[in-house]
């Protein structure tokens, strides 16, 4: 019997043939990835675990990400510890501020992600690596220790549910509004725990930047993990950053799916979460006279390069609509500085916006831009919880990084296809 | 493994920044994070619950977010089991992992009501509504999970592990 990618992978790290859904197995873990948040959280399941030092077998990458630049003091404690932690155990792959970035941006472009390798990481969105094929998936900070002390860990094989995508689109529908779209379409008991796999021909096209958006957003979805099976598109962004021989993996054509589901998009409309769910989502167009207070760019799901170019296009020679701040967070350094050769810095500056280093900070409420009761806020990252970025009674909205932009100018929720249009995007 | 105590309920979509707000993320102390317990809708929920009390909740009940102090928080607060239809995993885990019996009954809700006095017993899969007298028959965890939950989480489990493969 054929197998899914995912239960490929799982097999391969329990020493297995095969693996099929709802096996219980325990896999080697390839790789831990590790935050300001995660490596406190770890230090005593550790200590009660007894371990000593870390199995030589698991590679550990640590990115303070969450709380920096240090916010409080408690939080620089916190990240004093990592550091520690990190030069203790002699970690080579620790991502200092200023040289790092948000984590699950950091990860794939300093090589530490690989197709067909077991990744975890005490953080939701880590299914953000199934974009370059691998099983990548959130823990708790305890499951995490054990993966990291003990270098295994028990899984049972998710129903793999394939996800496929056709259509012809513009730039201005991103990969945001298809992972809302799908946040919409697909209910929460059909993909819950389950390994999402994408495909079809809008995948097929889809950049390095949109299919980590897209399985990135899985976790919104409730995805245990996500996967986008690994094609010449991800072995080129790879390979300059990889410095061991890269394979992939691949489903086979007799695998079994619990389900798969199918959507033609061409007709897709830009699209937008109201608050106070990711799924709560309708189409920009319906939510035009919502007028907002802060506009957001940034976070591990849309701060990345595709992201910032287009609000550039939608920013430039424009200003931020006076009543509105405009924040914007580069994903990570290197894109921090790639922006700001391209001048897209300068057009953020010019317009009206402040430009932020790389941290999660806005994202998830936890300094750097929190909301006060009443306010609205439209933001291109990832939940939009009660309270989520400060005041449980401000509003989120999530959308596209060019319904941001445009919303931003404009003042409040607003259709981006205009502004591209005449800038001569399609 | 027996529990007993009485029923809160709560509905669907209560996410982790519902039951632990990020601006807690600083810190792991249980004892802390118990008094954050579900504060995006409710106020002091640590000091209203009594120990032994349970939750029966609705859909995706702790969706969101990996932050282990969901979990963490509403153990320390003094709940002693999550009763739902279908748990989002990484809660699930979590749950289990720091002791918290999390189990997934279908149809469940509909047949208990807040206030009511329960016992659950674990190895046999039983809910005694003790109020209204009534029983309900559940597929027990599989035995590593009881295993965890009795030990008092997975970290406990995991070192007795280590332990015994070292005599070996």
């Amino acid at each position: 019997m054929g197998m899914t990618i995912t239960e490929k992978i799982l097999a391969r790290a329990s020493g297995q043939r095969s693996s099929a859904a709802g096996e219980i197995v325990e896999a080697n873990i390839d790789v831990v990835m590790l935050h300001d948040i995660g490596t406190p959280g770890i230090q005593n399941p550790l200590k009660e675990l007894g371990v000593e030092k870390l199995p030589s077998s698991v590679e550990v990458v640590i990115i303070p990400d969450h709380f920096v630049p240090a916010p409080t003091v408690k939080a620089a404690e916190n990240l004093k510890l990592t550091r520690e932690f990190a030069k203790k155990h002699n970690i080579k792959s620790y991502y200092e501020l200023g040289r790092g970035g948000i984590c699950h941006q950091v990860m794939p472009e300093k090589g530490h992600v690989k197709p067909g390798q077991v990744i975890v990481g005490p953080d939701s969105h880590t299914t953000t690596y199934g974009a370059f094929g691998a099983y990548a998936t959130g823990l708790g900070v305890t499951d995490t220790a054990i993966a990291l002390g003990i270098g295994k860990l028990w899984f049972k094989v998710p129903p793999s549910v394939k996800v496929v995508i056709r259509g012809k689109t513009g730039v201005a529908i991103s990969a945001k509004d298809v992972s809302l779209f799908l946040l919409k379409e697909l209910s929460s008991e059909d993909v819950l725990n389950r390994a999402l796999e994408f495909g079809g021909e809008i995948i097929e096209k889809m950049s390095v930047d949109g299919r980590m958006c897209l399985c990135d957003m899985a976790a919104e979805m409730g995805a245990e993990n996500s996967v986008v099976s690994p094609d010449n598109i991800t072995l080129e962004y790879l390979k300059e950053r990889v410095k061991t021989p890269l394979s992939t993996v691949s489903s086979d054509a007799d695998a079994v799916y619990e389900r798969k589901v199918e959507f033609d998009i061409s007709s897709l409309e830009p699209q937008i979460a109201c608050p106070p769910t990711p799924s709560n989502v309708k189409t920009v167009k319906e939510m035009e006279r919502v007028k907002i207070d802060q506009a957001f760019l940034g976070s591990c799901t849309n701060g990345r390069m595709e992201d910032l170019r287009i609000a550039a296009q939608i920013l430039k020679n424009e200003r931020v609509h006076p009543d509105v701040r405009l924040i914007i967070t580069p994903a990570s350094q290197e894109i921090y500085l790639q922006a700001m050769k391209e001048g897209l810095l300068e057009i953020f500056a010019k317009a009206g916006g402040a430009i932020t280093s790389p941290t999660c900070g806005v994202c998830f409420g936890g300094h750097s831009g929190l909301l006060a009761p009443g306010e609205v806020c439209i933001s291109s990252s990832n939940r939009n919880f009660i309270g989520r970025m400060g005041s449980p009674k401000a509003e989120v909205y999530l959308a596209s990084p060019a319904t941001v932009a445009a919303s931003a100018i404009e003042g409040r929720i607003s259709d981006p296809r205009e502004r591209l249009r005449k800038g001569g995007i399609r | 493994m027996k529990i007993r105590g009485r029923v809160w309920k709560y509905g669907d979509e209560i996410d982790t920044d519902i039951i632990y707000p990020g601006k807690y993320l600083v810190s792991f102390d249980p004892l802390e994070a118990a008094k954050h317990a579900m504060e995006g809708i409710e106020t002091d929920f640590y000091k209203k619950i009594s120990k032994g009390d349970v939750l029966v909740v609705g859909k995706n009940f702790g969706s969101g977010s990996a932050r282990e102090q969901a979990a963490l928080a509403l153990k320390y607060a003094g709940v002693e089991a999550v009763i739902g239809e279908i748990f989002p995993r990484t809660f699930y885990r979590n749950a289990i992992n720091v002791g918290l019996p999390a189990l997934e009954i279908k149809g469940i809700k509909d047949q208990i009501d807040e206030k009511d006095e329960i016992e659950i017993d674990l190895d046999q899969g039983l809910i005694r509504n003790l109020t209204k007298g009534k029983d309900h028959h559940f597929t027990p965890l599989p035995p590593f999970i009881l295993e965890i939950l009795k030990m008092g989480g997975a970290v406990p489990y995991y070192k007795n592990r280590i332990g015994k493969s070292k005599t070996k």
